[in-house]
């Protein structure tokens, strides 16, 4: 019989092996699946109020008059605050991580359905969300700015008029690369293939949504903000910024996170709002959103109308890609991305390929829509990039009448052409593409699904083979290039081994679930030789843990994970200074096998690093000029970033009758350098891939032509079961990064890049007898069945 | 979390007192039943009602499917999972386990009630399309007694039925037939997601040739009513892949979809023929031992 304590042994004996890097349970899991984990809706503080906001019902809207007295009147509510309220403290609008403003709590107009308007503090939860029924607003209705292919039209009414002589919805424009080149390039192409290519808006949609509870201490003058954010210490800096309260007297804390996927990376107005609800009634706030309320007015992602061409030799050279952009960015610039990187890092889109040149220019617009950007697992906009870039390979393909394996295989940047600068200057460490491609078509058997595929297409069967590779830029990144509001990013480690051999690392970065605990315990176990069960990994508080800029962008393991392999062999460097002293050698005289250190070829005269460690504190003499302890700390900078790849093939069948997509088969196989733990590799990539089953085929935020979000509930906005997604069949190869510490590149976002534009080249594939070249996500039933017509419109 | 405006909560231990909670309540109460549908409504505030009857505790009374005479008669709080479990349904309408496969989830299917479904009268709703195509009938109790409506008068409309604010539905009856089989057809975007479309058909035959059928289509109208034009034109015939193509483009006729999220009109139409011929040609399978 198995009980409790049985499976505890058992998580017990597996956290004892390995010492280092191998597959291992998470030692997170016992308490996340039993349901004790502690997330921010799970604390409840005596005496503690609750808030709900009022959001606006318009897309865009004329704020004529609040009438908040019946909502004050209520029984049990505290206070009731307005924009009004907001402006007189100077708080009524706060910065966005992309240099823009947004409003906390709407004073002039409401620029999208969802946003902030006022909000209730009451004694319950149901108390504040009677009390904002009651609050009664006055709205003088402005025509809405939807279609963001009209955002510019001269007659578009103007959303940002806040902004100091705005007369259009224009955001921003970026280019990258050489414009004139390629259009040289292009000239004397035998081939150019174009096509509008659209990756529509679609939702990180976590599981536990966004939400506060604040607290401040007037005694003290301590603010503490419990928060659900991926970047506790960037967003600390950012209250600072904003509230004038001193940094040092404001402590975020970021508990478990259930889900986040860039979701949490900006600041919301509810944030601002519960510390002001806490600041005004003096008691500790709480605000959770609900499924809708995240839904439609948090971070969103995507929403790119990219035109796409790229010109090729007839017998299948790549020469260039060029694409123009339309970015929606919605009603204000939320976009959270390095800030000389307006458009993140899509400059990536020249993809896995030897190109002799690229140019992208793009136009960002505002719309009456929720704002954001950047969020879903995304690495800063490399999804749309590899979308487009592998997307166009496969039009390319289609025209050239090439297998899109073999066009891929033909323009693969080479092993020996590595480090490789891209046509817009990105610096690819390393690669072996020709590799992992080879390695996914063995898996996949790709030949037998081509016979196969021949077969079925005789007998009028639809079924398509796609394939996608893809490079991500991941792990932001290095200082000289790279900040979020003027903050650099790199990222603090601290490593102390107790006494007892014992240690605690606290890292900058914040889990939502991919398993820091584990992961970086295993990092420091492989450098000292401490079990990971004896490593316990600290995060999400700052008053106890290093300043970084956090976790997204799969920048945990490449930024921190490095630091963390570091600090640990700082403290491996002062430990075997003690440990000759420990053993009357010189520290030359030692050699280090995993957990001690030993007198060169006399193995038996060893200390342990938990020996080690007593010593640090213990009685007697260290060495000279050693102090007591054994702890270190580090700040690391990367050089560059790390790039992980992979190749995908997915195998689809489709119902000829209903067009509905069946995915029969998905193999991916990934490249993410040095692999820690193959156990959170594997549950990622799963992850990631679920992930693109669900933006290929059914997910996208829609709005009607009034602006009304389309999609702000579970029931509209669909996320994939386990029913539609098939068993994952997951390969890899390893090609370290060469600059990064311990080789690791970062594996949380590649299937989520790599996995959409597979399964729409699948699709794609399986419409051949068509005419098809070419369908926007999401690919549900009715959109492929109107592809099928040849009605094909796109989504957005 | 989503809360739902203040509310009276009342437990109602029979189906009498129920009724005598509902007259007491006047428009201003419902009943609750599973509450799948209507608890998410009034938590996004969409729907706002005084007082919530609670009737899970009338499960032992109006929990139960059997077979009366020539009628199997199923209790209004029989759950999606007891519909999907009996072998008595599934012996004698294979559509219902083809219907219940295919709806909500398991967690909601543990919950739902047939009743439940029925009064909730959405236009996506399958068992509505499934008690139109077995030609079912309603019983309906108030505080005068029971009255008996065809499913035609059952539905009024989207989300409105024949049942009156002091009423409650308790039991639906489904005349048995010997010759006769059925089956379900769906497509939706996801599991557990509502229909984009779905036809349902039941098939009786004699001697090789279709005595009856009937059809009942969900999510493709304001309504879940069966198609006469389809009974017409089947009765008599000799069942062939261009019978069910005549009466699949009947199907698509028949309807009026609307455009939305799920899909345009012309595929919405398009799937009332696909899946009706699918069902149709299902239901004849089964009738001559062919495929489960």
């Amino acid at each position: 019989m198995t009980t409790v304590e049985t499976r505890l042994t058992e998580f017990a004996d597996n956290n004892e092996k390995p010492v280092g890097y191998g597959r291992m349970l998470r030692k997170e899991d016992p308490r996340l699946i039993r349901g004790q984990g502690n997330y921010v809706d799970d604390l409840n503080l005596p005496g503690m109020l609750h808030l709900a906001i009022l959001r606006s019902p318009v897309a865009h809207a004329r704020i004529k008059s609040i009438d908040t007295t019946a909502a004050a009147a209520l029984e049990g509510v505290v206070a009731i605050v307005t924009g009004a309220d907001l402006a007189e403290k100077g708080l009524a609008w706060m910065p966005t991580l992309s240099n823009d403003v947004q409003a906390v709590l709407a004073t002039d107009k409401v620029r999208f359905q969802g946003q902030e308007v006022a909000f209730a503090i009451a004694k319950s939860r149901y108390i504040a969300r009677d009390a904002i029924e009651l609050i009664n607003v006055d709205y003088e209705i402005l025509p809405p700015v939807v279609d963001v292919r009209k955002a510019l039209d001269p007659d578009a009414a103007v959303i940002r008029d806040d902004l100091k002589g705005k007369t259009n919805n224009h955001c921003f424009d970026w280019e990258t690369g050489d414009a004139a080149a390629t259009q040289a390039v292009f000239d004397r192409a035998d081939v150019v293939v174009s096509e509008e290519i659209v990756y529509p808006r679609v939702h990180p949609a976590p599981m536990e949504t966004c939400g506060a509870v604040a607290l401040f201490d007037a005694v003290e003058g301590q603010l503490t903000l419990w928060s659900t954010t991926q970047a506790p210490h960037a967003h600390r800096t950012v209250y600072a910024l904003v509230s004038g309260l001193p940094e040092h007297k404001i402590r975020v804390i970021s508990p478990d996170i259930g889900g986040g996927f860039g979701n949490k990376v900006p600041i919301y107005p509810g944030y601002v709002c519960a510390i002001v609800a806490a600041l005004v009634t003096g008691k500790p706030v709480k605000w959770m959103e609900d499924r809708s309320e995240n839904l439609s007015s948090t971070g969103f992602a995507r929403d790119y109308i990219m035109k796409g061409e790229i010109a090729a030799t007839k017998d299948g050279k790549i020469l260039a890609v060029r694409t123009h952009v339309l970015a929606d960015h919605g009603a204000f610039n939320g976009t959270a991305a390095p800030v000389k990187y307006p458009a993140g890092f899509f400059g990536v889109f020249t993809g896995s390929y030897d190109l002799e040149a690229a140019y992208c220019s793009m136009t960002a617009v505002y719309t009456n829509k929720a704002p954001g950007g950047v969020a879903y697992a995304c690495s800063f906009r490399i999804t749309e990039a590899v979308y487009l870039i592998e997307r166009m390979v496969d039009c390319l393909a289609y025209d050239l009448k090439m297998d899109p394996a073999e066009l891929r295989l033909k323009n693969f940047i080479k092993p020996e052409q590595f480090p490789y600068t891209t046509k817009t200057g990105w610096v690819y460490d390393s690669g072996e593409y020709e590799r992992g491609m080879r390695l996914a078509m063995e898996l996949a058997g790709y030949d037998e699904l081509r016979k196969e595929q021949e077969e079925k297409r005789a007998r009028g069967e639809l079924m398509g083979i796609g394939i996608s590779f893809f490079t991500e830029a991941v792990g932001a990144g290095p200082r000289k290039d790279m900040d979020i509001l003027g903050l650099g990013m790199a990222d603090g480690c601290e490593l102390r081994i107790h006494p007892t051999g014992k240690a605690v690392l606290r890292l900058s970065v914040k889990s939502q679930g991919q398993g820091h605990e584990t992961t970086f315990a295993q990092i420091v176990a492989e450098e000292i030789g401490i079990p990971p069960s004896d490593i316990q990994v600290l995060e999400g508080d700052t008053d106890n843990t290093p300043f970084g800029l956090g976790t997204y962008g799969s920048r945990s393991t490449p930024v921190s994970g490095a630091a963390a392999a570091l600090v640990a062999r700082k403290v491996r460097d002062k430990a075997q200074i003690i440990a000759s002293g420990m053993l009357e050698v010189s520290v030359a005289d030692l050699e280090w096998e995993k957990g001690s250190f030993h007198v060169k070829g006399d193995p038996s005269k060893s200390v342990t690093i938990q020996e080690i460690a007593f010593k640090s504190y213990g009685a007697g003499d260290l060495p000279e000029g050693i102090e007591g302890g054994l702890e270190a700390q580090i700040c690391y900078n990367p050089s560059n970033l790390t790039y992980p790849f992979g190749a995908y093939i997915c195998v689809v069948d489709i119902d000829p009758g209903t067009a509905q997509v069946k995915v029969r088969r998905f193999i991916a196989v990934d490249d993410c350098g040095t692999r820690i733990n193959e156990m959170i590799i594997e549950g990622q990539v799963h992850g990631g891939l679920t992930d693109g089953v669900g933006m290929a085929l059914m997910e996208m935020i829609a709005f009607d032509e009034d602006g009304n979000c389309l999609g702000a509930s579970l029931m509209d906005y669909l996320i994939p079961t386990a029913l539609e997604v098939p068993d994952w069949e997951t390969g890899h190869t390893v090609t370290p990064s060469p600059h990064h510490p311990i080789g690791a590149k970062g594996i949380g976002e590649s299937a989520t890049v790599g996995s959409p534009p597979a399964i729409v080249n699948a699709v794609v594939d399986a419409l051949k007898p068509f005419g098809i070249r070419h369908a926007d996500m999401p690919l549900t039933p009715s959109r492929v069945w109107e592809t099928m017509q040849g009605r094909h419109v796109p989504s957005i | 979390m989503q809360v739902p405006a203040p509310f009276q909560y009342a437990r109602a231990t029979t189906v009498d007192h129920a009724i005598e909670l509902l007259n007491e309540g006047g428009d201003s109460a419902r009943i609750v039943a599973g509450g799948h549908s209507l608890l998410p409504m009034m938590k996004l505030r969409l729907a706002n009602f005084d007082t919530l009857i609670d009737i899970n505790g009338l499960h032992d009374e109006l929990g139960y499917v059997r077979q009366e005479g020539s009628e199997i008669r199923i209790g209004a709080m029989t759950r999606h999972r007891e519909l999907l479990e009996s072998d008595l349904l599934a012996t004698a309408f294979p559509i219902f386990r083809d219907a219940e496969h295919v709806i909500a989830d398991p967690i909601v299917r543990n919950r739902g009630t047939l009743g439940g479904s029925l009064c909730q009268a959405d236009p996506s709703e399958d068992l509505s399309a499934v008690c139109t195509t077995l030609d079912a009938s309603c019983v309906i109790r108030g505080r005068d007694g029971e009255r008996v409506v065809s499913m035609e008068d059952f539905h009024r409309g989207p989300y409105e039925t024949a049942v009156g604010d002091a009423e409650i539905l308790v039991e639906i009856r489904i005349p048995v037939r010997p010759g006769g089989s059925s089956a379900y057809f769906k497509v939706e975007r996801r599991a557990g997601d509502w229909a984009v479309a779905s036809s349902g058909a039941a098939v009786w035959m004699s001697g090789g040739v279709i005595t009856d059928a009937r059809v009942g289509l969900a999510a493709v109208g304001p309504n879940t009513t069966g198609i006469p034009a389809i009974s017409e034109a089947l009765r008599g015939q000799t069942p062939s892949e261009e019978l069910f193509a005549q009466a699949g483009a009947l199907a698509a006729q028949a309807c009026s979809p609307a455009v939305d999220l799920r899909g345009t009109v012309a595929y919405k139409r398009h799937l009332a023929d696909e899946l009706t011929r699918r069902a149709l040609r299902k239901s004849v399978e089964r009738i001559n031992g062919q495929g489960a």
